[in-house]
């Protein structure tokens, strides 16, 4: 058993995401960072809003353990990143963490499914979360609205905006992942569907009891979050 | 989704780009096995020009000369032995049987052999394969001929056919026009330089250099003599009763008293000319060699090109947790197979080169490709590919270096 799934599991109320006293600057740079506190209980979700520059992207990155802060401490279900090394770091990303970008979310030439099932590839915890690992993918794809065959097996690149976004949301969804980040994933898309996309995901991270963290620049998307934050300019 | 599976898709997603590199390289693992093969056939070639004779012997002389001239035709025949000499060796106890060889002369190009009906009962190629008559058969009058099988097949001759013969080598030489040669025998191929010869009885040759003075016809003076043997002959191929006597009758050949002469075993002498034969193709297998890397690094450099335009499919790969390390194996990997489908592409090229060009080579150069076997060549194939393998690490270094300051968002 993964120590993260005794931490995570028995104690519920277990933050999903505790970040403190978080500082980042670039190499030389002015800091860019300043974050005394920010936590995320199990199935929240959690608006933060930031202008472009306001180092969203980079405190994205911090929480998905790819970059490692100058200082303070981020704790994803209990366990502290900073402490860790870069493998492990990569290895709790590929578990525990879905993440969907504004754009280029997936890899261009392998069809709708193979990209849903990539978030599979380098995450046994995630497999070992759904039995049928192609099931589940064409499950997550149908209620995404992605259902006929056709659609499945088209390759990515030849996929609209809007179905490119819904796919890569299936992707962070498959194997219930604890967290969901989702990194102004609307704001290639038309209003219109730019509701439509925000309510399936609201619908799925519930469905799959994943926290959502969504970071936008946008505030008319802040109404649909019971919680907010705001970045940059104190 | 295994990481082979995603390879394989991504490579076939790019498979122009990856099909010129394969053909790249598959040509030069061709032309890899493809030298080795040449060697292994020249090298089986000289093994199979003679079998059966146990010493070849003439003038006092280098092994070496001796031999290129007996065997291979190549090289002026400048020293003689006497008659006397060959009459000599014929009578010895040990000697089974003799065949004598007096060089000299050519018909366009193509070496004279002057020798007797002893060439055709007692020469053996290859496995102890004896000459066979393609048409007709041996020599009966001294103004007979018997073609090699290339010679016939190149000059189109036919039994009945006359042909003259030039002193020396190429067209300046004296043409022998006082004597037609009557083709009276064609020789089946054998892969050996039996088949570039023409073949004349050594009466034939001393009567049309009958009354030349010091190698020179004399002007104005065209003779046929009579003789029935020359004065001198330039080799003797010898077979033994014993084969076990060889070294002790090679010995005393060189020792006795007389004319000097020299006693070569046919396989040192083959060994010496292998030896001079060794740095010309070390330096092809080279050069084969040098071709393969050469298309190695044109792989890396292709990897390495794509791998900017391809800085979203590893940020994509990273956030979906992959370690740069995954995208280090990923590209070698991409590297692996490319290099792998190139090395059977080659090794099958040049099979079928084999296949198409065997015969034409064979009948060119006297040199059996498909008697190679297969296997010529491939011990280097692990080589290669860890070479394709290496050549692959610069790109995925590149990968894993670029990840890791690419992280999750790709910068423009």
């Amino acid at each position: 058993m993964d120590a993260a799934d005794r931490l995570a599991d028995p104690l519920a109320c277990e933050p999903v995401l505790a970040v403190e006293a978080l500082a980042y600057a670039w190499p030389g740079g002015e800091p860019l960072i300043d974050l005394p506190e920010l936590t995320l209980a199990p199935h929240e979700r959690l608006f933060i809003e930031g202008a472009s520059g306001s180092g969203k992207s980079t405190l994205l990155s911090i929480i998905a353990g790819v970059i490692r802060p100058d200082r303070g401490r981020v704790r994803l279900l209990g366990r502290d990143l900073t402490e860790l090394p870069a493998a492990r770091r990569d290895r709790i990303r590929a578990d525990h963490i879905g993440l969907i970008f504004q754009q280029f979310n997936l890899i261009p030439y392998l069809s709708a499914a193979d990209n849903v099932l990539l978030a599979c590839r380098f995450s046994p915890r995630r497999r070992g979360r759904c039995p049928d690992p192609r099931g589940e993918a064409r499950r997550l794809l149908a209620h995404m609205g992605i259902d006929t065959p056709e659609l499945l097996a088209r390759p990515a690149a030849r996929l609209s905006i809007g179905q490119q976004q819904r796919v890569a949301a299936a992707r962070a969804l498959i194997g219930s992942p604890e967290l969901v980040i989702a990194d102004e994933p609307t704001s290639a898309l038309d209003p219109p569907l730019r509701e439509r996309f925000l309510a399936l995901l609201f619908a799925e991270c519930a469905a799959a009891g994943s926290a959502l963290l969504f970071v936008s620049h946008d505030p008319q998307l802040a109404a649909a979050f019971p919680r907010r934050l705001r970045l940059g300019a104190p | 989704m295994s990481l082979l599976r995603l390879t394989w898709k991504g490579l076939w997603s790019r498979r122009a780009a990856v099909l010129l590199t394969l053909t790249a390289m598959a040509v030069s693992v061709a032309l890899l096995v493809g030298v080795e093969r040449l060697r292994e056939g020249v090298r089986a070639g000289f093994a199979t020009t003679v079998s059966g004779t146990d010493l070849i012997v003439g003038p006092r002389s280098g092994a070496l000369q001796l031999a290129l001239s007996a065997l291979f035709r190549i090289g002026a025949a400048e020293h003689a032995m006497s008659w006397a000499s060959f009459e000599a060796l014929k009578r010895d106890p040990a000697v089974a049987w003799a065949i004598p060889l007096a060089f000299g002369d050519s018909h366009r190009d193509y070496p004279v052999v002057a020798t007797n009906g002893d060439y055709f009962a007692h020469l053996r190629y290859g496995r102890g394969q004896e000459l066979v008559f393609l048409a007709g058969g041996a020599f009966h009058e001294a103004l007979d001929a018997v073609l090699g099988y290339e010679v016939a097949e190149r000059l189109g001759y036919r039994l009945g056919d006359e042909l003259e013969l030039t002193h020396g080598i190429g067209e300046s030489g004296h043409h022998h026009d006082e004597a037609q040669f009557t083709v009276i025998g064609i020789l089946a191929p054998t892969g050996t330089p039996v088949d570039r010869s023409v073949h004349i009885p050594l009466a034939g040759m001393a009567r049309i250099h009958a009354g030349w003075i010091g190698g020179l016809p004399i002007p104005g003076v065209r003779v046929i003599g009579t003789a029935e043997w020359p004065d001198q002959v330039n080799a003797v191929l010898l077979g033994l009763h014993q084969r076990t006597q060889v070294f002790a009758v090679q010995r005393r050949l060189q020792r006795q008293p007389g004319e000097p002469l020299s006693a070569v075993l046919p396989a040192v002498a083959l060994d010496q000319l292998w030896g001079l034969v060794a740095p010309v193709e070390r330096v092809l297998r080279l050069l084969a060699l040098l071709v393969f890397l050469a298309s190695a690094l044109g792989m890396a450099a292709a990897l390495l090109a794509g791998m900017e335009s391809r800085r979203r499919e590893l940020a994509v790969l990273r956030a979906v947790g992959a370690a740069p390390r995954h995208l280090l194996a990923l590209v070698l990997l991409e590297g692996g197979l490319i290099t792998l489908a190139g090395i059977a592409a080659g090794v099958a090229l040049a099979g079928l080169l084999v296949f198409a060009a065997g015969g034409w080579v064979g009948g060119r150069f006297g040199i059996d490709l498909a008697a190679v076997g297969p296997g010529a060549g491939l011990s280097w194939l692990p080589l290669l590919f860890a070479v394709g393998l290496g050549a692959a690490l610069v790109p995925a270094l590149a990968a894993y270096r670029r990840s890791l300051a690419d992280g999750l968002l790709v910068r423009e």
